[in-house]
């Protein structure tokens, strides 16, 4: 696989991707391309699960180095599992979250790979963190992460309300996936996106053809 | 307790020690370069179809330019149920197959279940991250277990995908054009093995680091075939000459024969308690 790989900051399979995830009323959305990409230049699969369920109802979205990505939330499902178990309740989305942050911010050198962790839990409700790179923890109502997230700050900015309702959320998190997929060439695929309310969790798949066009298409 | 590591627990958390070895070993060489390893330049292919799974491979082990063996097998034997195709260095490909299959040897006699695809993958995974791309390991995995029929990818640096059909090696993107037209989800068994047929045979012809025999291993609930060589090279050459030469042709000129003198230093016997 060697030709494939050139001059790239991450090596081997990276996810090059886009992701976000969004509170509206009652519940939360996480979404995602489906490309991973080697070099910036090969897409080695079109259909690769970015949304890892963590837990019951928590999922958590990964971005940067595939291999890094897979194996941090291999781990953090173990330890939540274990955790959910000693403490004979389900995890919080924020405990989810610090495992992440502490796998990441632990092993900061070597790794390469952030996480957008979003659910819901009896505490507080639907929320949505984001670990970064290095292992910053922070909460927020909307987020997004990738390299094609560069190009949709202006529409999530804007077009973001607080408590949406369920379909508004979803149209919203669907559009901003097809405008980043439409300009970033290694974000692609199916858009993949996973609804978490008190009642359960729904998986949504949008094949690339059937993702809302825009005026320039 | 059937454990998936029973030959080697694995120290807790990341472990990156060989990684910061390796990137110490690259300074002790003239020019920072470390001693090329042998690669298989390789095509492999796998499809999964109605009843279960099929795997390809060409039969070529290249050192550089020369052909370094001809019939190099490539499906390497995980578990009953489960083959492994490898492409990338070929010692590590050979090393992390059996590796895998003794573990899962061990587990099978612990537990006595067959193992599952998922539960090769996994271990295949945590290994190969462990060491952090340093193996090259690039491996198609197929197998059937009691939850269906699966192939997956695992990659030198420890990333997992699970795919219907796939092809790896330098032959990858000629046999991957081919599995792209031709591959159907349920297909036939004789449609899929002639479908990674095609997509090796478009490696072996377009690329020349793959080359030679195909092999064929179709896996089923039923059993295992292995079919080895599934097609032979159209390119075979004939000897013209002999290389055997009989005895006599070279004339010996002096024998000496020197006799090891041997003593004994210690005898000792143990009385075993028998029933």
């Amino acid at each position: 696989m060697e030709k494939h790989f050139t001059d790239s900051r991450v090596k081997g399979v990276s996810t090059g991707t886009t992701i976000l995830a969004a509170v509206f009323d009652g519940g939360v959305v996480i979404g995602s391309d489906s490309r991973a990409s080697i070099g910036g230049e090969y897409v080695s699969s079109k259909t690769i699960n970015k949304v890892i369920q963590v837990h019951d109802r928590i999922f958590c979205c990964m971005a940067g180095s595939l291999a890094d990505a897979q194996a941090v939330t291999k781990t953090a499902k173990f330890q939540l599992s274990f955790h959910s178990i000693q403490m004979e309740s389900p995890p919080l989305v924020i405990s989810a979250a610090s495992v992440l942050k502490q796998l990441c911010y632990n092993n900061k050198e070597e790794l390469q790979a952030g996480f957008i962790t979003a659910g819901w839990d009896k505490k507080k409700g639907p929320q949505v963190y984001v670990v970064s790179l290095g292992g910053m923890l922070i909460s927020q109502p909307v987020t997004i992460g990738g390299s094609g997230s560069t190009y949709i700050y202006g529409y999530v900015d804007a077009k973001y309300k607080v408590n949406m309702t369920r379909e508004e959320c979803l149209q919203f998190a669907t559009n901003a996936l097809a405008l980043a997929m439409g300009r970033d060439n290694v974000s692609g695929g199916v858009a993949n996106l996973v609804v978490i309310t008190e009642e359960g969790v729904e998986h949504i798949v949008i094949p690339g053809d059937k993702l809302p066009r825009f005026s320039d298409e | 307790m059937a454990l998936s590591n029973v030959l080697d627990s694995p120290a807790a958390g990341f472990n990156f020690d060989n990684a910061a070895r390796n990137a110490a070993f690259e300074g002790l060489f003239e020019g920072g370069q470390t001693p090329k390893p042998l690669k298989t330049g390789t095509t492999i292919a796998g499809v999964v179809f109605k009843d279960g799974v099929v795997l390809g491979a060409d039969t070529r082990a290249t050192s550089s330019e020369v052909v370094a063996d001809k019939m190099c097998a490539k499906i390497h034997y995980i578990s009953p149920n489960i083959y492994c195709c490898g492409a990338g260095t070929a010692a590590d490909t050979e090393k992390t197959t059996d590796l895998l299959s003794s573990n899962l040897t061990v587990f099978s006699l612990n537990s006595g279940r067959n193992p599952r695809v998922v539960m090769a993958v996994n271990i295949l995974q945590d290994m190969l991250y462990r060491y952090h791309g340093q193996i090259g390991a690039n491996l198609i995995l197929g197998g059937v277990d009691c939850t269906g029929n699966h192939l997956y990818t695992v990659g030198p640096y420890g990333s997992v995908n699970k795919v219907p059909y796939l092809a790896m090696g330098s032959g990858d993107l000629a046999a991957l054009g081919i599995l792209e037209d031709g591959f159907q989800h349920d297909l036939e068994l004789e449609k899929a093995k002639k479908l990674v047929r095609d997509a090796v045979h478009s490696g072996i012809m377009n690329d020349l680091g793959s080359g030679n025999n195909i092999d064929i291993c179709v896996i089923t609930a039923e059993g295992v075939d292995y079919i080895r060589p599934f097609q032979e090279s159209e390119f075979k050459d004939r000897r013209e000459i002999k290389y055997k030469y009989r005895q006599g042709t070279t004339p010996v000129l002096t024998k000496k024969i020197t006799p090891l003198k041997m003593e004994v230093v210690q005898e000792t016997t143990q009385k075993m308690e028998t029933v």
